[in-house]
């Protein structure tokens, strides 16, 4: 609860070119090439599992009659589909620092 | 038979194996073989490294307090659940849950315009 530092993908870089030992710039790339390839993934509507992380789904949702909230008027939502994420126990317990023995 | 009435066929079939839990799905061992397959000179073992490390970073960071941002994709946080008395829905008795801390992630704009195929004007203010 101390650290408010944002990480990005430059963090995650920095991290795979320490313990992986490739050059920053591969390190850099293959951080984006992994990103891709979840994407990539999920827009083929392919679920994406990652153990003891979390599992990553698109969902389609159909069209709904919706409401401006300000005006009151009401409003098609189109049908779209969305991201959810679901996290492990594995790394919700790691967020309640309640790692079991491992 | 229209090619609308053939999409929606598809469709159907798609929602079906996804409720039935057929939904194609990407394991983490196979983004490691792929990470692998698409650059050959690495060693299996760094794909799998890279991989672990990516996600390994990732919770670290949330364990902190940290929020990651990874632009084009989404971002991940913790939000904060107060305690309250929920209760055993089988027994229907009256338990204490205690507060406690959940990751959430909010897909980036550029993600959910590609889930939607919305061209993108290059532009990703998220």
């Amino acid at each position: 609860m101390t650290t408010n530092h944002t990480i990005t993908r430059a963090d995650l870089s920095q991290a795979v070119y320490e313990q992986v030992g490739l050059s920053r710039n591969e390190s850099a790339d293959l951080v984006e090439t992994v990103l891709e390839e979840v994407c990539r993934a999920l827009e083929r509507g392919e679920m994406v599992k990652i153990s003891s992380f979390g599992t990553f789904q698109v969902r389609s949702k159909r069209q709904r009659i919706g409401r401006n909230p300000k005006t009151g008027e009401e409003v098609p939502i189109l049908p779209r589909r969305v991201l959810t994420f679901r996290a492990s126990n594995v790394l919700k317990e790691r967020i309640n620092h309640k790692e079991a023995a491992e | 038979m229209t090619p609308g009435n053939i999409l929606g066929t598809v469709k159907a079939y798609r929602v079906h194996l996804i409720l039935k839990g057929f939904a194609p799905a990407m394991t983490k061992s196979e983004l490691i073989l792929k990470l692998a397959e698409m650059n050959p000179h690495l060693y299996q073992s760094h794909a799998e490294q890279i991989v672990d490390t990516i996600f390994e970073e990732i919770t670290k960071a949330l364990a902190t307090g940290s929020r990651v941002e990874l632009r084009g994709f989404g971002a991940f946080s913790v939000k904060q659940r107060k305690s309250r008395l929920g209760r055993n829905p089988r027994t229907g008795e009256t338990v204490q849950v205690e507060d406690k801390k959940v990751p959430f992630f909010k897909i980036g704009k550029k993600m959910h315009e590609r889930l939607n195929g919305i061209a993108s004007d290059g532009k990703d203010d998220e």
